[in-house]
């Protein structure tokens, strides 16, 4: 039998409890609440008409082929947003573990782009690669390189996923590190007494790293499906044609630029649904081959 | 007992005079209120923010209030979210593609006509130029938003690249014809990298285009006349345009220079030589250009009947919103604002401080009697083309439900286009069959 902790005052827990609970319902249930309910409704902005039509938004967008090539850019462009400045972190976080001059100067340098807002990020994205007036956008079509991301979807696509990725290297960095310098000296010299480099890193790092990775794993996502909207925004506005329009992108365009209350409350119900069952997902079966 | 009676009197004085000042404080205190939303970023909503306060400097009954509520599509957001909660402005500003949306409100905003025979303030719209009152007006001839800030494409051309180019630089291009050849000139004799661009891709190649050429963007007067209209946009000439834009893309003379206003950049820098943008470019340019530049009208394909007409307007208009706790006063102090800012001496300074094009027939008057066109050569290029004809059914504006998702649209499908994804005709079919499903939609969720 499970040890329970017995409360003698019956009203007090659910106190302490309220803050908390308050903020989840003002803050996650509501809008969420909000959402369903205007996702089986077709009404006008100003909300003069209303209409109930069962699931019909629903069908409209999961027939829509539109809607069906939005998925597939937010498939490669969370997959690549996750796994880019994972890897990126955690070559850094590495190299910056170890003994050199400058370790400190190296490490603050390497956190600085967190602390950049996403539509500042992608302003200064723009500046470099944007072809007329951006200094490495103007070489590559210099050296013959046809770079135009207003014209070509795959390279807008890559230039979101870069800029969206390099914001995100810092905070990745910065968990590796932490997750790296955890690790016991003692274990790691051990196996450098028989093992190379590679060796090592491979059969006693990474899988002691293995938690922090699986955090990260979990933000990244998150942030890939939340937090890159203002990149997006201001590099490309989700185009060109759809080629950089994720489901969260359609979302803001849909409900606030285009006033379809119904149809992009649908499309959030949809989002939350696929990242509550990703993350499910991500807990029980990755959380399980995690050594903590 | 004389000492008592004088003790009275100070006390009588006293009382009045606190009588009076609180009277005085209660009278700055008891201006209506007029809560007005805005989406002009700077330096023209400190403009904009001025003429609220130039208003209110003139007169001491009523204070309006401007407050910038992000840019156009964030403010319409913002006041439909107020209106919604029973709180909506006073007056809104709103993009001239939001119209319909806003016009199909019907209990949540009161049309101008109304206003101003409710208050008793005389609004003329005869006042103003034909392509702007009727952007703005129902069908016969009511006002329902009040015209501001006005604004109509023309062709920016660059005079040092046509001089190097061996071309006239005072006879600039009139049809597409000759603008195709020039910009293949200037692009082959090495005078600029690009020789033809246009910003707002939607705006200037198939409103205005649609205008200028008098062919429908829509049927039912381009949706004037019902929220039933379809997008006529696959039409040969249309196809012809989108083609030949193709074509010189292919050949390296046209720059696709991204949607809505991203190509802005493009003309100033002396990138390209031959621009199609706002006439609101106007202070950027005289600013960013290094280079001898000029202005003109826009082009049109030689032998279309009945081309050039008039080109029509974007910018924005002011919106009246109702709301459960609006007084008669409150409107009445809107109205007076209006009537204020259609005074040809308001409207005229507009002109002239940002660049937007006057709207009033005694603002251009005024703008020309100070001279302001002689030391501005080009500057009345805008209006000239705004009123080169009086405006058909296809040239007096449109009125289609969810525009701004269709400009979007049309976008998607020119880039898909010009990525060689499609052809020209395919992307206008497209367009045509997207933007319906647009408007079947507004239909539908604005049914009476």
């Amino acid at each position: 039998m499970r040890r329970r902790v017995i409360f003698p005052n019956k009203v007090l827990p659910y106190l302490l409890l309220a803050p908390q609970l308050a903020i989840t319902v003002v803050f996650f249930f509501w809008p969420a609440g909000q959402a369903i309910y205007y996702s089986v409704l077709l009404q006008d902005p100003f909300g003069l008409h209303t209409e109930f039509v069962w699931l019909e938004n629903f069908r409209i967008i999961l027939t829509d082929p539109l809607y069906l090539g939005s998925v597939q850019v937010t498939v490669i462009f969370s997959t690549a947003v996750a796994a880019l400045p994972m890897g990126a972190a955690l070559l850094f976080a590495v190299m910056a573990d170890r003994k050199i001059r400058g370790t400190h100067v190296y490490r603050m340098l390497l956190m600085w782009p967190y602390a950049v807002a996403p539509a500042v990020a992608a302003s200064l994205w723009l500046f470099i690669f944007h072809p007329d007036i951006g200094v490495i956008g103007r070489w590559l079509n210099d050296v013959g390189m046809h770079w135009d991301y207003k014209l070509s979807g795959n390279q807008a696509l890559l230039l979101v996923i870069l800029a969206a990725s390099w914001k995100q290297v810092s905070y990745n960095f910065l968990f590796f590190l932490a997750g790296l310098q955890a690790i016991p000296r003692s274990v790691i010299e051990a196996a450098s007494m028989d093992a190379g480099l590679g060796r090592t890193f491979w059969s006693i790092i990474f899988p002691l790293l293995s938690p922090m990775t699986f955090f990260l794993l979990v933000v990244n996502m998150v942030y890939a499906f939340f937090d890159t909207f203002g990149v997006i925004y201001a590099l490309t506005g989700g185009g060109p044609a759809k080629a950089t329009e994720t489901l969260i992108y359609k979302v803001y365009t849909d409900g606030v630029m285009n006033l379809d209350l119904g149809g992009s409350s649908a499309q959030s119900v949809i989002l939350m649904v696929v990242v509550i069952g990703l993350t499910a997902l991500q807990f029980r079966f990755i959380e399980r081959k995690v050594h903590y | 007992m004389k000492r008592t009676f004088r003790s009275k009197w100070l006390l009588a004085a006293g009382i009045s005079f606190l009588v009076a000042t609180s009277l005085a404080s209660a009278e700055a205190q008891q201006r209506v209120q007029v809560e007005f939303w805005h989406g002009l970023t700077q330096p023209l909503g400190g403009i904009l923010e001025k003429v609220a306060a130039d208003f209110n400097a003139s007169q001491t009954k009523y204070q309006v209030n401007a407050t910038f509520k992000g840019q156009y599509p964030e403010t319409m957001m913002a006041a439909i979210a107020a209106f919604r909660a029973g709180n909506a402005p006073h007056i809104v500003q709103m993009f001239e593609v939001g119209t319909a949306t806003m016009m199909a409100a019907r209990t949540a905003i009161k049309p101008v006509s109304e206003l101003a025979k409710e208050t008793g303030v005389s609004i003329d719209p005869k006042n103003y130029v034909g392509g702007v009152r009727g952007y703005y007006s129902t069908t016969d001839g009511r006002l329902v938003s009040m015209p501001f800030n006005s604004s109509t494409p023309v062709t920016w051309y660059n005079k040092d690249a046509f001089k190097k180019a061996g071309l006239d630089p005072e006879k600039p291009p009139r049809t597409w014809e000759e603008t195709w050849a020039a910009a293949r000139k200037i692009v082959e004799t090495k005078a600029a990298s690009c020789g033809y661009t246009m910003a707002w891709p939607t705006w200037t190649q198939y409103e205005n285009f649609s205008a200028i050429h008098n062919v429908p963007l829509a049927t039912k007067a381009n949706g004037m006349n019902g929220m039933d209209a379809e997008l006529k946009i696959n039409s040969p000439l249309h196809v012809k345009h989108l083609q030949a834009m193709m074509t010189l893309q292919k050949e390296g003379v046209f720059k696709y220079g991204g949607r809505d206003g991203k190509a802005d950049a493009l003309f100033p820098s002396g990138e390209c030589a031959i621009f199609h943008g706002s006439s609101g470019m106007r202070a950027r340019i005289i600013r960013e250009a290094k280079f001898q530049w000029g202005v003109t009208m826009l082009p049109y394909y030689k032998g279309t009947s009945n081309a050039p007409k008039n080109s029509i307007i974007g910018g924005a208009s002011f919106w009246v919103m109702t709301g459960p706790k609006r007084t008669a006063e409150e409107y009445k102090a809107v109205a007076e604002f209006f009537s204020y800012i259609s005074r040809p001496e308001v409207d005229a300074k507009w002109h002239m401080d940002t660049g937007y094009v006057p709207i009033t027939l005694n603002g251009i008057a005024l703008a020309s009697g100070q001279g302001y066109y002689i030391k501005n050569p080009g500057a009345d290029i805008p209006f000239r083309q705004l009123t080169l004809t009086e405006p058909t059914e296809n040239s007096m504006g449109l009125r289609l439900g969810n525009m701004p998702e269709i400009r979007v649209i049309i976008q998607e499908e020119m880039e898909k286009a010009f990525q060689g994804q499609q052809t020209a005709k395919e992307a206008l079919d497209n367009a045509v069959k997207r933007g319906n499903v647009v408007l079947r939609n507004f239909e539908r969720t604005n049914r009476q």
